[in-house]
């Protein structure tokens, strides 16, 4: 099985924007395995380094030490074997729903042989009928929908997902985890996913890391054994919600506010 | 709207041509003018009298046309009747001196008669224009591409882009006209490099001001840096780009003008040019009227592909 990730002893450092101050440490000597086929989530105090972590996996930078392997394969660079959904929809404004998710496909040469992957993907996300749309005329639950299609038709082994929901309303959002959760058990990969909402982890994942502030580490490593479909209201879902926020040490408060970094 | 209303806007036109035709025939000529061999001005009436009832017969079916046609009525009567002020300005008092204020009969016939040699010149404006925009288009498109995606580039170039860029076209034709082998070649350089600033320093703001996410997003999605460039950056870059080519090609216009207007003996410029050193007014007007039409021709078939090619950002730059 693929999907396979393996962080080892990873740090990463960014210069401060204010040169005369030391730079700033977002991950240090951060570890992990994730088991092929595994939800997971990150969840952490603001500015904690979790989308550092997930743009490290996506070979988007590249980490000051340590290494990152993707099924025995170091991780240097960006692939199509990582699918990645940013903060936001970010589809091209210029191309129409059809199009922006077969980009993927056209710009790795193989549209011919799997154009029918896009039309089973655009209703798989619900969006058939609005192939022809251009994203200003989609709605931001549509946008977003769109934006996992394009992230998903290439198949890859593993779906990163960088606070995928956190523009949308609350009853979009709820759709949504579920259809995520659909399309992750259909297509058996492996998700991580970035979230500051500690429902939607313990709704969603298998696994929750929670990450401690910068420099972070793994703070704790809490398996979520629940059956699905899980329900919000039941007691053991708010037990694990109450030992999530206890080691965030919010002690039920969450912190609203989250900078990229 | 009512009714009565409708049929009044759509009169209105037609009133303005019966009062044309009563003050041409009915109000006395100050004798100033030199005479038409034709009442042109009539003809030139009568022909959009014509056309204005096609029109109308064809508001009777289509409910576009109607629409229009009843939005625009108001303003070609209005226009119909400047015409008209004018003529009786130029033809029927003596308030203007003739040599620079020739009457419509006399422009309107000038139009006609020496339509083939207008038609000529025309043309070889026109492919002038073609070229040297051709040429300035596509040099501009590439060096603001290399400018606005490679930093390397950027730097050495930019500094000459911004020293050289800036100099007036016409401040070029002294040197341009010893450097190149024939005057042709120097018009085409100039008129290229009229339209090259613009079109560089949009196409390498536009490319610069693409989305970083965009790039990383097409980069998970397995793309290179080549189909980056071409499927990304230039898309990203077109409304930019197209704002570059609308400069470009009113400055372009500016150029043609001066440029003909030089030591050439073809082109709409230098008719006008030559119309007004032998004193023939009427010439120069006809010539001003050819490139209004031309010019705004070409900016609308200019916004037209620009509305095509850009249908994903609809009103953005209006027209």
């Amino acid at each position: 099985m693929v999907g396979q990730i393996s962080i080892q002893e990873v740090s990463k450092e960014f210069a401060n924007p204010d040169a005369s101050k030391e730079n700033i440490h977002a991950l240090n000597g951060f570890s992990l395995d994730i088991e092929p086929g595994t939800f997971i989530s990150l969840i952490g105090p603001s500015g904690c380094g979790k989308s550092t972590l997930l743009r490290l996996i996506g070979g988007l930078d590249n980490p000051s030490s340590g290494m990152i392997y993707l099924d025995n394969k170091k991780i240097e660079k960006p692939g199509s074997d990582r699918g990645f959904a940013f903060q936001g929809s970010n589809l091209f404004p210029w191309l129409t729903v059809e199009k922006n998710i077969a980009f993927g496909l056209k710009a790795r040469y193989i549209y011919k042989d799997s154009r029918k992957d896009v039309s089973e993907f655009i209703n798989l996300v619900g969006l058939g009928g609005f192939e022809k749309s251009y994203p200003h005329q989609l709605s931001g639950g549509m946008q977003q929908r769109a934006s996992l299609a394009r992230a998903l038709v290439g198949h890859p082994s593993v779906l990163l997902l960088d606070e995928p929901l956190g523009a949308l309303d609350a009853f979009t959002r709820m759709n949504l985890q579920d259809e995520i959760l659909d399309i992750w058990k259909k297509y058996n990969m492996t998700v991580v996913m970035v979230t500051h909402d500690v429902d939607e982890a313990i709704y969603m994942s298998e696994q929750v890391v929670v990450m401690s502030a910068r420099p972070s580490k793994v703070e704790a490593l809490i398996d979520i054994d629940l059956p699905r479909p899980r329900a919000r209201a039941q007691d053991t879902f708010q037990e694990y919600r109450s030992k999530i926020l206890e080691i965030l040490n919010f002690g039920g408060k969450i912190e609203e506010a989250e900078y990229y970094l | 709207m009512k009714k009565t209303q409708v049929i009044i806007k759509i009169i209105l036109p037609i009133l303005a041509i019966i009062l044309s035709v009563m003050a041409y025939y009915g109000l006395e000529d100050s004798g100033r003018q030199k005479a038409t061999r034709h009442p042109y001005y009539i003809y030139f009436v009568m022909a959009i009298l014509g056309l204005y009832i096609i029109v109308v017969f064809a508001a009777v079916f289509g409910k576009k046309w109607r629409k229009t046609l009843i939005y625009k009525a108001p303003l070609i009567s209005g226009v119909l009747l400047l015409f008209m002020i004018i003529n009786i300005v130029t033809s029927k008092t003596t308030i203007l001196p003739a040599l620079y204020f020739p009457s419509l009969d006399r422009i309107i016939g000038l139009l006609f008669e020496q339509r083939i040699f207008l038609v000529e010149n025309v043309l070889s404006s026109l492919k002038l224009l073609a070229v040297g925009f051709i040429w300035g288009a596509s040099i501009g498109f590439l060096t603001g591409l290399a400018l606005g995606y490679n930093k390397n580039v950027g730097y050495w170039l930019n500094p000459v882009t911004k020293v050289i860029g800036p100099i007036p076209t016409t401040a070029w034709i002294p040197l341009a006209l010893s450097v190149f082998p024939t005057t042709h070649a120097a018009n085409v350089f100039l008129i290229a490099f009229a339209v090259w600033f613009p079109v560089t320093l949009m196409t390498s703001s536009g490319i610069q001001s693409t989305s970083q996410v965009h790039f990383e997003v097409s980069s998970t999605l397995g793309a290179s840096t080549l189909y980056k460039i071409m499927h990304v950056a230039i898309p990203s870059a077109m409304p930019s780009i197209f704002l570059g080519i609308f400069y470009g090609t009113v400055s372009s216009f500016a150029t043609l003008m001066a440029v003909e207007m030089n030591g050439n003996s073809s082109g709409i410029g230098w008719y006008i040019n030559w119309q007004k050193q032998v004193m023939m007014y009427d010439g120069v007007y006809a010539g001003l009227i050819i490139i209004a039409v031309i010019c705004s021709l070409i900016l609308t078939l200019l916004f037209k592909v620009r509305d095509h090619i850009l249908v994903w950002q609809k009103g953005v730059i209006k027209w």
